[in-house]
């Protein structure tokens, strides 16, 4: 029997010998499993480094902090957010159970320290060998926490978006979108997190960011784009004179004037100047015609329109402004197959992001020049230093600086004596432009107002979109643009 | 240097290596060295010397390494169970203990293990009783989707893995009685009949209770002990086909066979419901790399308490291991396993009788086929079916009915090697 009991343990040996092999497979396989989800493993060496914290711009209000907790005789930094629902969207959330959002997912490098710059590759060098805690980078980002703070209690019980910039820098002072969510709640209470019962529009969705993913339809407010377009073209001056009869004349139909415009139904002998300051859409409608819809449209993109503005969210988290065909960016090549009338005043198919109205208001604020909006004021190290500290970017010159001027006029108007007189603050002069768009539901308008302030002197340009408005952008917009510019000037209301 | 001396040794290389794993893991966790890290490391220096006193006395002339790899085994089980949690550890303790003392007991009382041979139809059908004890209402026990357990009192445990060694002393008897007649050409069916009643009784037993790692295990020691008994490959091929068979109708009537060779093509077909137990502990098989994350630095426990792969101390301890021992330390478990099989084999091949060739034969196999009938479905490479890792899985019931085992084959062992002086 001795060469069959040989056999036998050959055959076993040898089935121990693929074992060996088939655990020596998976090992093999590491890398491939690594990125899978699901792997502990992944997240659980994420959580062992002390993630850097997201300050607002004073250096002080923490957005985003961790928890220590010891499992197992290990640190393990959980993600806490202080401030609630004040920025949720925008700097989103970090979890073991549904992976990250916001600025936490793509500044993930810098608040892991794991980005590649020396100093940090050295110091992560060095804590490893001592056998610390990796620390990663805190990040200080541009929000006016006040202002953001009023802008969130404004926006409360609405469905509706804010966003306030510094025009010469492009610095993002608020973000602000309604409804918002708690992301404490995230990790273990999602669909607490991710509804929002008392909202009044549907889906209520609460973690999309309204500011930068929520497209409206801009209503009058485009007509600043037009306008520009028509100055910094030389077609038209801020004196160009027309006539309107109440409506504009569409492929051989009627396009009557809407509601928002302030003073008579029919104000026959107009200059353009005066068409902005009340919104007569049967003026923008002529100037739409005799412009063409490429030159406006041309004219939009270079204030940012058709790509998704470079801010440091997420691409998935931002959209791109223009004209949509259903539900696809659509940048016509055949003239013919866009309504100019209609597109000048904002209709049409156009779809505008908070941010991209914003970057207009900021863009005419500072001259002409479009700057790259941004979040980020600075990175510092753990020991201090400073990682990086962006300089202003200029993303390119949407019109020439006379033209700015021109519309800068022609925007006070506006708010002096025109739709936008809700806006006025004591002392400082403001320019803006309301804007009320039909979405082909009643009493479901979208609502805007963009402006920015001192208008002789600009430090801080802002948009304010709402949804589901039954009033005009003056009633329900303009107020709490008005609102978020006081606080970020520091004038007591 | 005597056997018995070389026992020794080889026990106090077992204990050193104990006390350090015990106090590595101690570290991990508390980040400091206290004298209790290594109490575990002298509880079972001291355990493994009064069982090394019992053979000494008992056994003078068995075999000196068999002993300490399944103390190894052991302690290794206990550290990384103590790894995960720390309650269970002191429980697995006090198993040990008593398989101990039963094997202590069963030396020192059993004087001549031979005597079993006279048994051997009492012992086969005590064998198919224990095997279908958890089926009784009353005191048999479902977990886990298989009803393995009988429950008496506070006291759980798996009549199994004891009739696992009982079947195994039936086979051995039967065969040396009728090994001629099954080599022959042509057995007459006659021959064959017991052989496949009590054979038979088990597998409905193990069909009823849905114990799919229980019914391969007996069936490829079967399946050895046959062909060792009577050198005809063809009774492996047949055997082959009739599993083959068997499983094909499993497949089909059982969803349980189903599911689990469904994961065991492709893990990540569903990696949050029917594979997740193979898709996590693939992922911390593969996270140990080559010598692993070190004890109680791998991510085996969520922090809410739990461990990421379910039954981690009990069917998947080999992945625990693979991954802070990282892959020398899971060969060093595989080659441990080989070596004891190995010294098992040896002892079958020097007996000069047909009793102990076979059962020395029969539950070295057995001892080897389990190791790798779990081992291969952590992996991957074989379907998944829940049975323990010898000696170091979680499990009272698993850790005395080896050694038990153990005893047996140094009892064989003493009895060959005294023949041979």
């Amino acid at each position: 029997m001795n060469s069959q009991i040989r056999r036998v343990f050959l055959v076993l040996a040898a089935l121990f010998v693929a074992l060996v092999g088939m655990t020596s497979y998976w090992l093999w396989k590491a890398p491939d499993l690594e990125a899978r989800r699901g792997n502990p493993t992944l997240v659980v060496r994420q959580v062992t480094i002390e993630r850097g914290r997201i300050y607002a711009a004073d250096g002080r209000t923490l957005l985003a902090a961790n928890r220590r907790r010891r499992v197992q005789g290990r640190t393990w930094y959980l993600r806490r957010y202080p401030a609630k629902e004040l920025v949720a969207q925008t700097i989103g959330y970090s979890t073991l159970s549904r992976s990250r959002s916001g600025l936490e997912e793509s500044l993930n490098d810098f608040l892991t320290g794991s980005n590649s710059d020396l100093h940090t590759v050295l110091r992560r060098t060095l804590d490893r060998l001592e056998g610390l805690t990796q620390r990663g980078n805190d990040v200080v980002t541009t929000i006016d926490a006040r202002a953001q703070q009023v802008a969130m209690d404004a926006l409360a019980g609405k469905c509706g978006a804010a966003v306030a910039l510094e025009p010469a820098t492009g610095h993002v002072l608020v973000i602000a979108s309604q409804p918002s969510f708690d992301p404490n709640l995230v990790e273990r209470h999602f669909r607490r997190a991710a509804s929002a019962p008392g909202a009044p529009c549907r889906p209520a969705a609460p973690l999309l960011d309204r500011a930068t993913q929520g497209l409206y339809i801009p209503g009058s407010t485009f007509k600043v784009v037009t306008a520009a377009a028509a100055l910094d073209s030389g077609t038209f001056t801020p004196a160009s004179e027309f006539v309107d009869k109440g409506y504009c004349v569409e492929y051989g139909k009627k396009v009557t004037n809407f509601a928002d415009q302030s003073g008579p139904e029919v104000f026959g002998r107009v200059d353009f100047a005066t068409a902005l300051e009340h919104s007569i859409n049967s003026v923008f409608c002529q100037v739409g015609q005799r412009l063409g819809p490429l030159v406006v449209l041309e004219y939009a993109k270079r204030f940012g329109f058709y790509s998704k503005p470079p801010l440091e969210t997420p691409a998935g988290e931002r959209a791109a402004s223009g004209l949509y065909d259903r539900g696809r960016l659509l940048f016509p090549s055949d003239p013919n197959a866009v309504d100019p009338g209609r597109l000048a005043f904002g209709q049409e198919r156009l779809l505008v992001t908070p941010l991209q109205m914003a970057m207009v208001a900021a863009a005419i604020a500072d001259g002409g020049l479009v700057m790259k909006p941004t979040l980020l004021d600075r990175i510092v190290a753990p020991d201090g230093t400073i990682v990086t500290e962006p300089a202003p970017e200029e993303l390119g010159r949407a019109v020439k600086p006379e033209t700015a001027a021109e519309l800068t006029a022609m925007m006070r108007r506006v708010v002096e004596s025109g739709t936008g007189i809700v806006a006025q603050i004591p002392g400082i002069p403001v320019a803006g432009k309301t804007g009320t768009a039909e979405t082909g539901r009643r009493d479901e308008n979208d609502t805007w107002f963009i402006a920015f302030a001192p208008a002789d002197a600009p430090r801080f340009a802002i948009a304010v979109a709402l949804q589901n408005q039954a009033g005009t952008g003056a009633q329900t917009a303009a107020p709490i643009a008005k609102a978020i510019l006081q606080a970020l000037l520091g004038v007591n209301t | 240097m005597s056997l018995r001396n070389r026992e020794l040794l080889n026990l106090l290389a077992v204990g050193l290596i104990t006390a350090i794993g015990f106090a590595s893991v101690y570290i991990a966790r508390e980040s400091v060295v206290s004298t209790a890290s290594l109490t575990y490391g002298v509880f079972f220096l001291v355990l493994y010397l009064a069982a090394h006193a019992v053979v000494r006395i008992a056994l003078p002339h068995a075999d000196p390494y068999l002993l300490p790899l399944a103390g190894l085994l052991a302690a290794i089980g206990v550290t990384m169970i103590y790894r995960i949690e720390p309650d269970r550890a002191l429980r697995q303790g006090i198993w040990i203990v008593v398989g101990l003392a039963l094997f202590s007991a069963a030396l020192l009382l059993l004087r001549d293990y031979r005597i079993l041979d006279g048994y051997t139809y009492t012992l086969g059908l005590a064998a198919v009783g224990l095997l279908a004890l958890p089926a009784v209402p009353g005191i048999g026990a479902t977990i886990n989707g298989a009803s393995l357990w009988v429950r008496l009192g506070p006291v759980a445990f798996q009549p199994g893995e004891l009739a696992k060694i009982l079947l195994v002393v039936f086979l051995a008897g039967y065969l040396r009685d009728n090994r001629e007649l099954l080599a022959r050409p042509v057995p007459s069916a006659k021959h064959f009949g017991p052989l496949l009643l009590v054979w038979g009784a088990a597998m409905l037993v193990l069909v009823e209770t849905h114990d799919l790692g229980g019914g391969l295990l007996y069936f490829s020691v079967f399946l050895a002990m046959l062909y060792v008994a009577t050198g005809r490959w063809l009774y492996v091929a047949g055997g082959l086909g009739l599993f083959s068979l068997g499983a094909w109708g499993l497949y089909h009537v059982v969803p349980r066979v189903a599911e689990r060779v469904s994961v065991w093509f492709d893990p990540w077909a569903d990696p949050t419901g029917s594979g997740y137990q193979l898709v996590q502990s693939l992922y911390a098989i593969s996270s140990g790399g080559l010598f692993g994350t070190g004890l109680g630095r791998g991510v085996l426990v969520a922090p809410v308490g739990s461990t990421y792969i379910p039954f981690l101390e009990t069917d998947f301890i080999y992945s625990a291991i693979a991954q802070e021992l990282g892959l020398a330390g899971a060969g060093a478990v595989v080659l441990v396993y080989v070596l004891f099989v190995w010294r098992g084999f040896r002892i079958a091949m020097l007996a000069d009788d047909g009793f102990s060739k076979l059962l020395a034969a029969g539950l070295s196999a057995a001892f080897g086929i389990q190791a790798f009938i779990i081992v291969g479905g952590v992996t991957g490479l074989i379907p998944l079916t829940g049975i323990t890792l010898p000696f170091v899985s979680y499990g009272g019931s698993s850790v005395v009915a080896n050694f038990l085992l153990v005893g047996l084959l140094l009892m064989i062992s003493d009895h060959v090697n005294r023949d041979l002086r």
